[in-house]
């Protein structure tokens, strides 16, 4: 997808999109199911939600894909990937995979592709998932479509149908990978909604081998640095947020916006331009070269909501806008919209909230 | 070790490029400065051009730049609040072999005519800002820029820097601009699919239309608005004098935000998408406002001479066709193995005065101050001339004869009977 | 030392507009720009070249207008660069490009072999973090993404070790040269050049390498024919049908409006308000 600039495809013979009988061997939905240090990052059961839908359509298997360094927590993952739809999980749990490493991983997904041949294979546009995703295609030789926003099925061909935003999000391009298998694409984080789990759902575990040891392995990693700021990763799957924009005027403003988050329990974030004058820090942007977030309540004040800001933000539940301008474009899609000016809206909210819950706490 | 050029052209406009191609097709060793990103980033978006001036430097420009449209239709308008009064000139003949006038887009434009220095054989560097020029005594030598190891010498110095020119009046070439001498012009583009451009406008293929547009929208201040096509796109502008906006309470963006949403002007935009609003000074002093155009090893051209011939809204003409001029002078004294010095560089103001440039300026030196001294050319007679033509176009069973006199009747008493003789002669005697 | 760095020319996606109607680009006086995460890359290579002394080339693949942004590489002190252009590479996904330009590394490494390639974490219009790793892939490189510090290389014994981002953390990691690394943003300034460099960048003749300079013989591994993605459709994002639920009027106090937003919110979304505990006010 680097290069090919997304014009339209001329209307194309059917013959193009006739599978080759020989990839037709390829079957099954695979989801990588990311872990890092025991944890499994939530975009993979995000995606397994997503995977369940698409194997229904085809009606085949959703295999989970769980690599890791404990025999433990791989299988605590695999029986969890059940609960979130898996049919089938494929395993390894090797020593070797107790970090994440471009090669072992790489050797891994690839081998066991090639052993159980999926047609179609997610994973988390995470840095993990990426770093891997990039590798893994080309290793096989098949396309990747990244940051998908949406997923389908062609009634026509029972190809994947991937959409992603392109040229910075103005506009939206489906990619379908011919005759090639598997069909890949990663989603990013909190994208797609989170499933409910059924507890008590199993399915068939299949363990393998990784077939390495250590010493062909030529990259060590000499120390893992967990980040200092535990709130960094949390913006992403808060439930609450307030966000700000250009228009809270300077960074002395924002106090409102932390005030005001302060008496929800809610997190902050902001726009780009807010994120590169310094007024928060890059790690709370939301948006297209930000974070996509999908909180219960979406909070933005001050933000005239272009389409980078608004595909980070518009899976909220409910969106209140404060802009003074009423023809701002964040109207057209937020829930609710106050217009007035910000610095005055929202120290009334934080006091309206405020009483509001103290009588609640009074009560309780 | 420093670098030394036969000549040195500051900035990439219109006078910058003519000047340099000129120089450089001639075979000189030259350089040009410019400050943006690439030639034409900092330069304001759609503009006419002037097919004659650039012609007398690539006579076959029409294969290859960048042109939006021809002009086959001039229309004016003079608008009050509500609605307009105006006159249109189109004639087939616009769609000659070789169209006098057409749309461009500063951008592509400028880039396209920095391709063609560099063909010649012009060094071009951008991204790099001239901070001040670089002298020996009175004479100028050669100039420093921002960027470590700045220093550059040459035999002379083209200053071709636009209107407001800061390294001129740092230098002492001439004072600061006076706010009574230049007009702020805020522009907008806006983009439309062609097809709607060409059937809001009733033209078809290459051809384009332009609407100059006089009346209430500049509140009466001294200033017009303009409207051009371009291939996928509509530009749209006003300006005003500096000196009024200093006095009055409008600001510039409003002005073109009540012009976009005047009833004649929002039809024709409506559904665009609106991208780039730029906001740049023209020089508008006329005749009596050009400062003296060369000195030892250095020369004033385009913008930075203001020269702008605020009438009939030309500027790059002006520009080009000085930079030719400064261009020629310079290649004449090289080939007599001549300095650059003030006594030989006068050839330069003595072919500017035989030119269409200096002549034309001449013959509108009284007009700036005329419109600036009379308000009301900007305010109650756009209003009364739409007042009148709604008297007449109103059928309302009041006889034709009346009405007439009900005009009249009007013009008199807003502005005196001697008032309007007076304007009528001092316009007549300004555009003599 | 030896470094190549790939960089894109992209399209200033800030300025691209859509056309209305037919939902196309509408490339018209959209300048192009060197591709913002790429210039950390270049950045880097130069910061090791002034460290440890050797070469940096600037490798890209694009039109013959992606000369402008390799001029720019070499304003800012790179010491060769390399455009990689044929109409045969036209339409190329991911794949085909990486498979490209590793063809492309491989042929400047004859002359100079390569130790270390850099390329940004990724583009703003293709926007997909795959060339880099399909590079590292296709040469054999040991693949380190997201580098934010290069710590130590030592030439000696072919090694590197580097900072990365990972998720919830930094990894140190050692590897052996050579080595792909795609650079995080954030990570260091551009250079601005001296008029020296701006100098030499203007008067650079810039090599132009088609496919057979490049020494790529298999045109079924390039441009569209080498991409098994294929665009199918292009289109506007969806507006939505409602629009926001104004509260309060014009006049109202700020009081006011945010009031009347806690009912509304209390009385159509309970399960919100009683996520954040609000009662009836
Ligand atoms: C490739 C690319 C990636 C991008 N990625 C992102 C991204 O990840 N995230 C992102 O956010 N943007 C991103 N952008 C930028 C995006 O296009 C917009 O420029 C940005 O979102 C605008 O931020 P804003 O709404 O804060 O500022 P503005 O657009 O300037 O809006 C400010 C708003 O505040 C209002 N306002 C002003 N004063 C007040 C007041 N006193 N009270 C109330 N309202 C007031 C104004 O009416 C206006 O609507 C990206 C752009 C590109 C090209
Ligand atoms: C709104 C508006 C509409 C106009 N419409 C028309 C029209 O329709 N037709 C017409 O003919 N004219 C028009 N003009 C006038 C015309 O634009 C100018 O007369 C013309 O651009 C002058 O050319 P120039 O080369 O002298 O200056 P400019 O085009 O201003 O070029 C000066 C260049 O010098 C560079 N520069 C400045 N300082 C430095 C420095 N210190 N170091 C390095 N580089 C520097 C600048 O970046 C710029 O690129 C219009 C002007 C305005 C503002
Ligand atoms: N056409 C190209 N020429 C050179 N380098 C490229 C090209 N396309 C992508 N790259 C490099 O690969 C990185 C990732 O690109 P992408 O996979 O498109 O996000 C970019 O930051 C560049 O360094």
């Amino acid at each position: 997808m680097s290069e090919n600039t997304p014009t339209p495809a001329a209307p194309k013979g059917k013959k193009r999109l006739e599978l080759d009988p020989r990839l037709a061997a390829y079957k099954g939905i695979w989801v990588f199911v990311e872990m890092e240090r025991g944890q499994v990052h939530p975009v993979s059961w995000e995606l397994m939600g997503e995977g369940r839908k698409l194997a229904d359509v085809l009606g085949v298997e959703l295999g989970a894909i769980v690599l890791g360094g404990d025999l433990k927590q791989t299988t605590t993952a695999a029986e969890t990937a059940f609960t979130y739809g898996a049919d089938v999980a494929y395993m390894v749990a090797d020593a070797i995979l107790t970090d994440y490493r471009n090669e072992p991983y790489t050797k891994a997904m690839t081998d066991l592709v090639n052993k159980y041949q999926p047609e179609i294979l997610l994973l988390g546009a995470t840095t993990l998932g990426r770093d891997l995703a990039g590798s893994v295609a080309t290793t096989l030789l098949t396309g990747l479509t990244a940051d998908c926003t949406e997923l389908a099925i062609d009634p026509d061909n029972r190809g994947l149908l991937a959409t992603r935003p392109t040229f910075g999000g103005s506009l939206l391009c489906t990619i379908q990978t011919l005759n090639y298998r598997p069909q890949m694409a990663t989603v990013r984080p909190r994208v797609m909604s989170m499933p409910e789990a059924q507890p008590g759902r199993t399915g068939r575990l299949v363990t393998d081998t990784l077939g390495m040891n250590e010493a062909d392995i030529i990259a060590k990693v000499l120390s893992f640095i967990p980040d200092q700021d535990q709130e960094k990763a949390q913006l992403a799957y808060a439930n609450l947020i307030v966000a700000g924009g250009r228009g809270m005027g300077k960074a002395e403003n924002f106090q409102l916006i932390w005030d005001l988050a302060e008496v929800l329990g809610a997190e902050v974030g902001g726009s780009r331009p807010v994120t590169h004058a310094g007024w928060l820090t890059a790690d709370r942007q939301i948006g297209q070269s930000g974070k996509t977030v999908r909180p219960n309540l979406y909070i933005a004040a001050g933000i005239s909501g272009a389409i980078q800001h608004r595909v980070g933000m518009e899976g909220a539940d409910v969106i209140i806008a404060i802009n003074n301008d009423p023809n701002a474009p964040i109207f057209d899609f937020a829930t609710y919209g106050i217009v007035g000016d910000a610095l005055k809206i929202l120290p009334a909210l934080t006091e309206a909230f405020r009483s509001r819950l103290a009588v609640d706490r009074r009560a309780g | 070790m420093a670098e030394k050029f036969d000549a040195i052209i500051v900035g990439a406009g219109p006078a910058g490029n003519a000047a340099a191609y000129t120089l450089a097709k001639a075979g000189l060793n030259i350089l040009q400065l410019e400050r943006g990103e690439t030639p034409g980033t900092k330069n304001v978006q759609g503009a006419i051009l002037y097919a004659d001036a650039l012609e007398r430097i690539i006579p076959d420009f029409r294969d290859d730049a960048p042109l939006e449209r021809h002009i086959i239709e001039q229309r004016m308008w003079i608008l009050d609040d509500r609605s307009f009064i105006g006159s249109n000139y189109r004639s087939d003949e616009f769609n000659s072999e070789r169209p006098n006038r057409y749309t461009i887009l500063r951008a592509p434009f400028d880039k396209w005519f920095s391709g063609k220095v560099k063909e010649a054989g012009g060094l071009v560097i951008c991204e790099t800002t001239v901070t001040e020029l670089i002298r020996d005594g009175e004479k100028v030598i050669g100039v420093r820029t921002d960027r470590e190891g700045g220093d550059i010498y040459a035999d002379v110095v083209i200053l071709a820097d636009g209107v407001n020119s800061l390294l001129a009046t740092k230098a002492g070439f001439h004072k600061e601009i006076e706010p009574k001498n230049v007009a702020l012009a805020v522009k907008e583009i806006h983009f439309l699919p062609e097809e709607v451009v060409e059937s809001r406008f009733n033209i078809k293929g290459e051809e384009g239309v332009v609407i100059e547009i006089f009346g209430s929208v500049t509140h009466g201040m001294v200033g017009t608005a303009f409207l051009y096509t371009n291939r996928e796109s509509i530009t749209l502008g006003i300006g005003c004098m500096v000196s009024d906006f200093k006095k009055g309470n409008v600001a510039p963006y409003t002005l073109l935000e009540e012009l976009k949403n005047h009833p004649a002007i929002a039809p024709l935009i409506e559904g665009g998408e609106m991208k780039e609003y730029a906001a740049h000074l023209i020089p508008e002093g006329g005749y009596k406002a050009v400062p003296q155009m060369y000195g030892d090893g250095w020369m004033l051209v385009g913008d930075s001479a203001g020269l702008v011939n605020a009438v009939h809204r030309e500027g790059s003409n002006l520009a080009m066709t000085s930079g030719r001029l400064a261009a020629e002078t310079v290649i004449a004294l090289k080939q007599a193995n001549k300095p650059c010095t003030a006594a030989n560089l006068i050839r330069y103001k003595d072919a500017m005065d035989e030119s269409f440039v200096m002549k034309d300026l001449h013959k509108y030196r009284e007009l700036p101050g005329i419109l600036h001294n009379n308000p009301h050319f900007f305010s109650v007679y756009p209003e009364l001339l739409n007042r009148a033509a709604h008297t007449m176009l109103t059928v309302d069973g009041e006889d034709k004869h009346s009405k007439e006199k009900m005009i009249r009747k009007s013009f008199v008493q807003r502005r005196t009977l001697w008032g309007l003789m007076g304007d009528a002669f001092r316009m007549w005697r300004a555009t003599r | 030392m030896h470094i190549v760095v790939c960089i894109k020319q992209v399209p200033d996606s800030a300025q691209i507009r859509v056309h209305p109607v037919t939902n196309t680009i509408m490339r018209q006086g959209v300048p192009a720009i060197i591709n913002p995460f790429d210039l950390y890359a270049i950045e880097e290579a130069l910061h090791l070249k002034d460290k440890m002394g050797g070469r940096v080339t600037v490798l890209t693949m694009g039109p013959p207008q992606a000369e402008d942004a390799l001029r720019k590489a070499i304003a800012y002190g790179v010491d060769d660069v390399v455009l990689l252009t044929d109409r045969a590479f036209a339409g190329a996904d991911t794949l085909a490009t990486s498979f490209a330009l590793a063809q492309a590394i491989r042929k400047i490494g004859e002359a100079t072999p390569v130790d270390l390639v850099f390329t940004g974490k990724q583009t703003i219009d293709g926007d997909t973090a795959q060339v880099g790793p399909g590079i590292a892939k296709r040469l054999g490189l040991q693949l380190l993404t997201y580098v934010s510090t290069v710590d130590e290389i030592d030439l000696e014994q072919q090694t590197i070790t580097v900072q990365r981002r990972s998720e919830g953390g930094v990894q140190v990691i050692k590897t052996r040269l050579p080595a792909l690394i795609t650079m995080l943003e954030g990570t260091n300034k551009i250079r601005f050049a001296s008029m020296d460099d701006m100098f030499r960048s203007a008067r650079f003749a810039v090599p132009q390498w088609n496919k057979d300079r490049a020494g790529i013989e298999d045109v079924s591994k390039i441009g569209l024919k080498g991409s098994p993605t294929v665009v199918s459709k292009v289109f506007a994002p969806k507006p939505k049908a409602v629009k926001a639920q104004m509260i309060g009027a014009d006049g109202d106090t700020p009081q006011a409006k945010a009031a009347a937003l806690l009912d509304v919110l209390t009385s159509q979304h309970p399960r919100l308000a009683n996520e954040l505990g609000l009662i009836a006010g």
